[in-house]
């Protein structure tokens, strides 16, 4: 059985499609599965010219260049040895490679793994705009809704008002906040945040940093501090470091990725933005070189629009969708 | 640095080409193949590359490429002048009115920088054409997004209008419109919520707020780390606005900025400026040719040269290079020379416009920028004598200045080697100047030269 025949069952018979999943990426979907199924229609039979406009529906989703052309070529090359030659059992085998290049990096699990005692600490990472704050605020919401007593540290002392915009969260989320002065040192505050953490008996720590290009030494150097008094202070701390990706990004999320992992040791990353009409293709490109999982989604700008990652629901909406 | 990967991957495109003799079908089928994959690597739009080598192919091709004796060069130029093509030409200036307030509208993606970037135009508008600007706080939806405006606007020195987040952002528009005609000003610039183009209803706002203000800008913000999707983004706001201009953001990364060779091909939309930097004084004009010359590694030798003379001190350099001229060289001017090279911008600035740079590693150019911030440290825990005659300098001398600038011998003496070095330098090239020839690369360069003891 093809992995879309597998996925369509899985799914339609346990009737557990996510809708909100669906709705929210139907932008992506349908662009992308409907130019897949288009593409299938108008050839009777596959050739070269029917491989490029493949690759090309890739590299357009920026699944990145040297990846697409590797996996059309295993397409190919399975195509030939299996003498097939019908657009949709290809389409099928393209999906089929996605799915085990991702699944075969190893086992996720998309939660914040909970340390037994004391306060789990998530640092949340990334360059400038791509949704940091936001996120946190989703992800903050989503296990105050499991009943953890969450505590907001607002580390990002450099950008205008970023520290109200992360109050503005809290006062809503009714949830207690750290923050230090504007231009305060950001490890000072993450020092005061771990502080406060355990001495209120916090189960998570969120603490949100300033947007930094990855080229910017300096601002890295800041992140490893920030780190080490984190560590210093609650033993073990991060226990989880995302990185916030946003879904327009093209090729240089994977060096975000690469350079960002190497001075915070990601365990995560989420993909925002991805209610527009990016397909957000870069997660495969980061997977398939850093191994680094993709963990939860943002799909719109309400609290409850973040969304576990589930690689089935992704392909599901990405490829199978409407057909 | 803008598109250094970029420039890297046309430079070793470029210097397999130079090895070759001749240009034959077969090697030009696997360089246009190079560059497909350079090009898509740095996320320009498929349909783009896709005309691009096509078009370089035939170019290639009719002016007799292949064949010639010196291949690279004509092939160079050939990719230059598309580059140029797709980056686009003209004027990319603002139209700023003379008798009546301009309006500039800022629109585009969440999280494109739209703020930060309204604050840097309005502090390039205020510095460079002397205009009274007025900010809007137009994005009522975002938390903390007024308040980020009214920081911004405050920290470059413009007035804000803030009606809070209770009034709609059309209405908003054109208070500001009527304070600005009423009260004078030059310039209004209204910063709106970030937005996705499929969002029907705040894509209407906009154009309500057009209709209501008829704005004379608009110009759309794009993030130079955007992938292929960009394209269509810019195509979509152009179809709904009517755009007048786009606006790359966060080109100080190494981002490659492909959006920024498709969007002008892709939707006929011209980049008019880009941002550079976290400061507010990180904003240019967006320059096509110069910006082709930078991704082919040519340098970008013009904006240097215009921020040399802009930022540096003339009478300081005047002086300067009258005691260097009488030989009066000494450990002040070195440190005055370090600030004035300083304000031009950082090392890795300076070296990305300067054209055959050899590659030099970030560790490298930190260390360059740390040792030159420690020159000024240990020559201001000198006495004037000292600074004047460095010559006295002995071992008890430097102790003192060793303790009091809080660095160890072995960096004073460093530094004493690099002003001995600098000041032979400096004597060379005054003697040149004096014969009449001057070393090429130095016109008006001033210190830049000295920098070559450093870092290593």
């Amino acid at each position: 059985m093809g992995l879309i025949s597998y996925l369509k069952d899985k799914f339609k018979k346990k009737d557990n499609v996510d809708e909100k999943y669906v709705s929210g990426m139907s932008k992506s979907r349908q662009n992308f599965s409907s130019r897949l199924s288009d593409l299938s229609r108008s050839y009777k039979k596959v050739n070269q010219e029917y491989f490029d406009d493949l690759e090309q529906i890739l590299i357009e989703s920026d699944v990145g260049v040297s990846l697409s052309i590797r996996i059309i070529e295993e397409v190919l090359e399975e195509a030939k040895t299996q003498k097939i030659d019908n657009p949709e059992e290809i389409n099928e085998i393209l999906v089929d490679k996605m799915f085990s290049d991702y699944a075969s990096k190893g086992e996720v699990v998309n939660d914040i793994q909970f340390v037994a005692s004391g306060p789990t600490v998530l640092l949340v990472v990334g360059v400038n705009g791509v949704g940091k704050t936001t996120s946190i605020a989703k992800l903050a919401y989503r296990y105050k809704e499991q009943g953890k007593k969450v505590m907001l540290c607002a580390a990002d002392t450099f950008r205008a008002a970023a520290v109200e915009q992360l109050k503005v969260w809290a006062d809503r989320l009714e949830i207690p906040i750290v923050s230090g002065a504007s231009n305060a040192d950001p490890a000072s505050v993450a020092y005061e945040g771990a502080r406060r953490a355990k001495q209120e008996g916090i189960d998570l720590l969120i603490v949100d940093t300033a947007g930094r290009l990855q080229t910017k030494s300096n601002l890295m150097d800041e992140l490893a501090k920030i780190r080490r008094v984190l560590s210093k202070e609650i033993e073990g701390a991060p226990h989880e470091c995302f990185l916030i990706i946003d879904a327009t990004t093209g090729q240089n999320g994977v060096i975000q990725a690469k350079q960002f992992n190497e001075v915070c040791n990601l365990t995560g990353i989420v993909i925002t933005k991805m209610d527009g009409t990016s397909k957000g293709g870069i997660i495969l490109a980061i997977r398939d070189e850093l191994g680094i999982p993709v963990r939860f989604i943002g799909l719109g700008e309400k609290i409850d629009d973040l969304e576990e990652f589930d690689l089935d629901q992704y392909l599901y909406g990405l490829c199978v969708g409407n057909s | 640095m803008p598109f250094e990967n970029l420039t890297d991957r046309f430079k070793s495109i470029f210097k397999t080409l130079r090895g070759q003799a001749r240009l034959t079908e077969a090697n030009m089928d696997s360089i246009m193949k190079e560059i497909r994959v350079a090009l898509l690597d740095a996320d320009v739009n498929y349909k783009v590359v896709k005309e691009f080598t096509t078009n370089v192919r035939d170019k290639a091709v009719h002016e007799k490429v292949i064949g010639s004796l010196d291949p690279s060069q004509v092939f160079v130029k050939i990719v230059h002048d598309e580059l140029e093509e797709l980056l686009g030409s003209g004027d990319n200036s603002l139209k700023l009115n003379a008798n009546k307030p301009t309006i500039i509208m800022m629109v585009g993606l969440q999280g494109t920088g739209k703020t930060t970037t309204t604050g840097k135009l309005a502090y390039y508008l205020k510095n460079k054409f002397n205009k009274k600007v007025l900010v809007a706080a137009c994005d009522v939806y975002r938390p903390a997004a007024i308040d980020q405006l009214v920081t911004v606007a405050k920290q470059v020195g413009v007035d804000c209008l803030n009606m809070g987040t209770e009034t709609n952002p059309v209405d908003i528009a054109k208070a500001a419109k009527e304070k600005a005609y009423n009260e004078h000003y030059g310039v209004v610039i209204l910063d709106t919520a970030g937005r996705l183009q499929i969002d029907d209803r705040l894509m209407d706002e906009l154009n309500h707020m057009k209709d209501a203000v008829e704005p004379d800008e608009i110009l759309l913000l794009v993030d130079a780390m955007s992938g292929q999707d960009a394209v269509n983004v810019a195509t979509a706001f152009n179809e709904r606005l009517a755009l007048t201009g786009c606006v790359m953001s966060k080109l100080d990364g190494d981002a490659r900025g492909g959006a920024a060779l498709s969007i002008k091909y892709m939707s006929g939309v011209p980049i008019k400026f880009m941002g550079t930097g976290e400061k507010f004084t990180d904003f240019d004009v967006f320059h096509p040719d110069r910006m082709a010359d930078r991704i082919l590694g040519m340098g970008d030798v013009v904006t240097l040269v215009e921020q040399a003379e802009e930022k540096f001190d003339e009478q300081e350099m005047k002086k300067s290079a009258n005691r260097l001229y009488s030989g009066q060289y000494d450990l002040n001017d070195m440190v005055d020379n370090l600030k004035q090279v300083s304000k031009i911008g950082s090392f890795s600035k300076i070296m990305s416009l300067m054209p055959g740079m050899p590659k030099v590693t970030k560790e490298q150019l930190d260390r360059a920028e740390r040792q030159a911030k420690d020159v000024e440290t240990i020559v201001n825990s000198m006495t004037p004598e000292e600074r004047a005659h460095p010559e006295i300098l002995k071992y008890s001398r430097k102790v003192r200045i060793a303790n009091g600038s809080g660095k160890t011998l072995a960096d004073i003496n460093r530094v004493l080697k690099q002003y001995e070095e600098m000041k032979a330098q400096m004597k060379q090239v005054s003697n040149m100047t004096k014969n009449g020839k001057m070393p090429t690369g130095m016109g008006g360069m001033g210190g830049i030269g000295g920098l070559g003891g450093f870092g290593r």
